[in-house]
């Protein structure tokens, strides 16, 4: 079986203080490090998984400049046996549908059963791009997977829908999967780890070498703009409750629930 | 009535004794054999430097027991009966040689009655042991988690030592009767010996004829028992009795606080086709010993913190499930068991979550009366978890964050400085740039540099420096965590990675001496760091600056009790017990010790990554910590850790003692003693 993991270099958000570079567009970088998008993490541990239960050949592909080569370790560190960075300045400011273009390209003349991405990226949070990708590979998709299963010819998906229902969906292979956060528990990289893999090549494809036509990426392609980026303004004081503990409880439920929280 | 005279099923005696002793040593001999067979498949372990030290171990904790008197009744009887062992091993070969020749055993009146006192006392001994295991139960014996008791080991042990005090006094005792009878009492008749002789008085009235048989059955149950007892060793956890002096003889000679490294024989980790320990041949030859050499006492786990709050590790069951692994797939008839086909040593029999328990204060070593090893150990397993991935996620953030940012708070770098506060004027801690020039180092570590509340007690003791007009700088952002816990954490290659980041840095930068206000980075900087000045914690140095005058500290005036709770990496692991009270002596305080003090101190909880952690556990050591010093009376916890302030201050909250106890760190105090 072979897997494909679509894997993205992201800021960690976390614990940061983030500060909004002067053109509302972008984030001041001097404090911000970078990781794997945990959504992504999750999609390279499942497809380890299935490799490791019942044999699977993994390949991790990347779009980023030099640093996002970083993420490709990683995932070769994890027990993926491939990797591929897309690096190109023509594909910089692409929106989602830019980069499945270059996915696609990247992922449609290779033999593949199983293609995983993380339902959405942390920095952007719109989740378009495993579907695009699977209606360009034209194969059917599974999104926000919370269980994965894979026999010889179909993908049992366990996925989330609204309410808290969730369902299971058969899908036949080739297919794609986007995965939720929770899915597994994805394991630690070591320090050894990377530094054992760090001699391996990483092939690198250009927009030329995938044969694309750089107009259709980038930001030039782009349909999608960001218009604005700012942190919200704070908002009026916390008010305490007070009281017993039962008290507070009912207090807060209310109040949830006046609000519209429950 | 000589039993190297008689004759057996037409069998000589000498012939017989002959037999049973080739039968037995050879038998004796497989068995070592096969146990001997794992120790040489063991990683690489030298312990064959400091013979001078080794030799010193062996005669103080060895054959002088120093260990056993933390549990006084069981300590006095295992000295007393250790003692037995020596001396009347003397009397076991001399009878050995009885069934040779007639008299072999006579060596003298003088060590006859030494060595019927002797027995007489190992007899009682037995007896008590007996009594006080049958009866009393002392709850260290039963381990919650033992799924195999091993009890009866104890009892079988027991009863046969017993045994063989009694067929001796059987068989002395009728001979003593038959000399009585004959009236051929010799000088022997007049020997004090009080276990015979009652033997001897018991036998009265009886036939010559009787006392003849009892005089052979003593003396051939004697010599079976002792043969058997020989061969039963090695099969059953009473192999310490041959295992424990040479155990204490290839001691670990190194500080408690050094972590042994991955392999002795291969210092690149990343050579290494597997990191850590997964199976039972992965441990070093030493810590095989130490499995076979742990009597099941548990004194280790009676002193774990992680065993006390009910977490799922207790150090007496890795030693007993690994000494159980290794008598069962290394068998003493039979071949090994293949590793493929054993369930995985660590993940089965030893479950990740007890590895992760354990928080490396180091109670159990310090208990051990053998001087077995189990941080080494857990930290070598741990290291095989982290090699496989196998790491808790409420630990793996922190981890990333110390590789991303140097500190497990996932703070920016750029801010590790900045709780010196403005213009150097609240703290008297300067930032030193490469190049710059100080008399202190201080290395303030992840948590005085970013825990607010460590912050405080960081600027206190750079405002007690400045008071003893010192020079005291940090290195700012250029310094990251110092490594210690992930480390101990089983991530060798990170801690590389930020101790060569540190010491880069320190390179950069000209000091007298290095200070810090962390026991963990103290131990770490101290042992491992191997850097040419000095190292000393905080307590050292204000210890230090009283002595010579240059602190000048007026009493606090506070009437309040108080009690010094022993940082674990600061006692234990690097004895210093004495800096801390010597400071806390000169300020004229009530102070009061609590029961578990110096080396027998409770872990607060554990430090750095340790507050990450999410494990299993029924209570929380820093509760039980703040009981065990309310029970002193002390109404002040002074420590001199910022993990024990912060466990400690939590666990006055969580047990409703706000207002009535309070936690300071030794600086705070001593700041707030300052003259001027």
């Amino acid at each position: 079986m072979e897997i494909i993991v679509c894997v993205k270099r992201v800021p960690n958000l976390s614990e940061t203080e983030i500060e909004v570079d002067r053109d509302g567009l972008s984030l001041v970088d001097s404090d911000l490090e970078y990781d794997v998008n945990e959504w992504d993490n999750f999609a390279i541990e499942a497809a380890v998984q299935l490799k490791e239960a019942q044999g699977a050949r993994v390949t991790a592909i990347t779009i980023g400049d030099e640093d996002s080569e970083d993420v490709l370790r990683r995932a070769l560190a994890m027990g993926a046996d491939d990797a591929l960075h897309l690096m190109d300045s023509a594909f910089d400011g692409s929106d989602a549908l830019g980069i499945a273009t270059a996915l696609h390209r990247a992922i449609a003349d290779r033999s593949y059963d199983l293609v995983l991405t993380g339902a959405i990226s942390s920095d952007e949070a719109r989740g378009h791009v495993g579907g695009m990708l699977a209606a360009m590979l034209d194969i059917p998709m599974v999104a926000l997977a919370t269980d994965l299963s894979v026999d010889r010819t179909t993908a049992t998906v366990r996925h989330e829908v609204e309410g808290g229902l969730e369902r299971v969906t058969r899908v036949n292979l080739p297919a794609l999967v986007t995965v939720q956060t929770g899915l597994n528990e994805p394991r630690y990289v070591s320090i050894r780890g990377i530094r054992k893999v760090s001699g391996m090549e990483i092939p690198v494809k250009t927009a030329t070498d995938l044969g694309l036509d750089a107009s259709t990426v980038g930001a030039g392609a782009a349909r999608v703009k960001l218009e604005e980026m700012f942190l919200p303004p704070r908002g009026e004081g916390a008010e305490m409750l007070e009281g017993d503990e039962a008290s507070v409880i009912e207090a807060l439920v209310e109040r949830l629930q006046r609000e519209g929280g429950l | 009535m000589n039993p190297a005279e008689q004759t057996y099923l037409g069998l000589p005696g000498p012939a017989l004794q002959a037999v049973l002793l080739a039968v037995s040593l050879g038998f004796f001999a497989f068995i070592m054999w096969k146990r001997i067979g794992l120790l040489r498949i063991g990683a690489p372990d030298p312990r064959l430097d400091h013979l001078g030290a080794r030799l010193r171990k062996l005669l103080v904790v060895g054959f002088g027991q120093s260990r056993q008197p933390r549990y006084f009744v069981a300590g006095t009887l295992h000295i007393l009966i250790f003692a037995g062992f020596l001396i009347l091993s003397v009397r076991s070969i001399t009878l050995i040689g009885e069934g040779f020749r007639a008299g072999y055993s006579d060596i003298g009146a003088g060590y006859a009655t030494f060595k019927d006192i002797t027995a007489l006392i190992v007899l009682i001994c037995c007896v008590v042991a007996i009594v006080r295991r049958l009866v009393f139960r002392p709850a260290r014996y039963h381990d919650r988690y033992a799924r195999a008791s091993h009890g009866h080991e104890a009892y079988i042990i027991l009863g046969l030592i017993a045994l063989l005090m009694v067929a001796d006094a059987v068989f002395e005792g009728s001979a003593l009767a038959m000399a009585a009878r004959t009236g051929g009492a010799q000088g022997d008749g007049h020997s004090f010996l009080p276990l015979a002789s009652t033997a001897a008085s018991m036998f009265d009235g009886s036939s010559i004829g009787t006392l003849e048989t009892l005089s052979l059955t003593g003396f051939w149950v004697h010599n079976a028992a002792l043969l058997f007892f020989l061969c039963y060793l090695p099969l059953s956890k009473h192999f310490h009795v041959i295992t424990a002096l040479p155990n204490v003889f290839f001691a670990n000679l190194t500080p408690p606080g050094r972590i042994k490294p991955p392999r002795y024989d291969a210092p690149d980790l990343d050579k290494l086709e597997v990191l850590g320990v997964e199976k039972l041949e992965d441990f070093t030859w030493k810590h095989t010993l130490d499995f076979y050499s742990c009597t099941d006492c548990g004194r280790c786990s009676d002193h774990c913190p992680a065993y006390f709050t009910g977490t799922p590790l207790s150090p007496r069951m890795i030693s007993i499930k690994c000494r159980d692994e290794a008598y069962a797939n290394y068998p003493v008839f039979g071949d090994a068991t293949p590793v493929d086909q054993r369930k995985p040593l660590v993940g089965a029999t030893i479950a990740d979550e007890e590895l992760w328990a354990c928080t490396t204060c180091g109670a159990c070593e310090e208990a051990c009366p053998v001087l077995i090893e189990y941080v080494d150990k857990i930290v070598d397993m741990r290291r095989f978890l982290v090699d496989q991935g196998r790491v808790p996620s409420s630990l793996q953030k922190p981890m990333a964050d110390l590789e991303k940012r140097g500190n497990p708070y996932g703070k920016p770098a750029r801010k590790r400085g900045d709780w010196i506060g403005e213009e150097n004027e609240s703290s008297g801690v300067r930032q030193l740039a490469p190049g710059d020039e100080t008399d202190f180092l201080f290395f303030t570590d992840s948590c005085a540099a970013y825990d607010p509340r460590i912050q405080d007690t960081a600027r206190a003791f750079g405002r007690v420096l400045r008071a003893a007009d010192s020079k005291v700088g940090t290195m700012g952002k250029d310094e990251v965590d110092s490594g210690h816990e992930v480390r101990r954490l089983g991530e060798e290659g990170l801690y590389e990675q930020l101790r060569d980041t540190n010491l880069e840095a320190m390179e950069q930068r000209s000091f007298e001496r290095v200070v810090t206000t962390d026991p963990h980075a103290f131990n770490e900087l101290t042992q491992s760091y191997t850097l040419e000045q000095p190292v000393q914690h905080h307590s050292q140095v204000m210890a230090q600056l009283i002595r010579e005058g240059r602190l000048r500290l007026r009493p606090t005036g506070d009437d309040r009790v108080y009690t010094f709770h022993d940082p674990c990496y600061l006692g234990r692991h690097n004895s210093e017990y004495a800096a801390p009270r010597e400071v806390l002596g000169g300020l004229g305080l009530k102070v009061v010790e609590m029961e578990r003090t110096k080396n027998r101190s409770f872990c607060c909880g554990g430090g750095s990554l340790y507050l990450f952690y999410e494990g299993e556990s029924e209570s929380r050591m820093g509760e039980a910590r703040v009981e065990m010093a309310a029970k002193a009376g002390a109404e002040v916890v002074v420590t001199a850790c910022p993990f024990c302030l912060i466990n400690l201050e939590d666990a006055i909250k969580t047990t409703g003692r706000e207002g009535s106890m309070e936690v300071i760190d030794l600086a705070e105090l001593v700041e707030r003693s300052l003259t001027e």
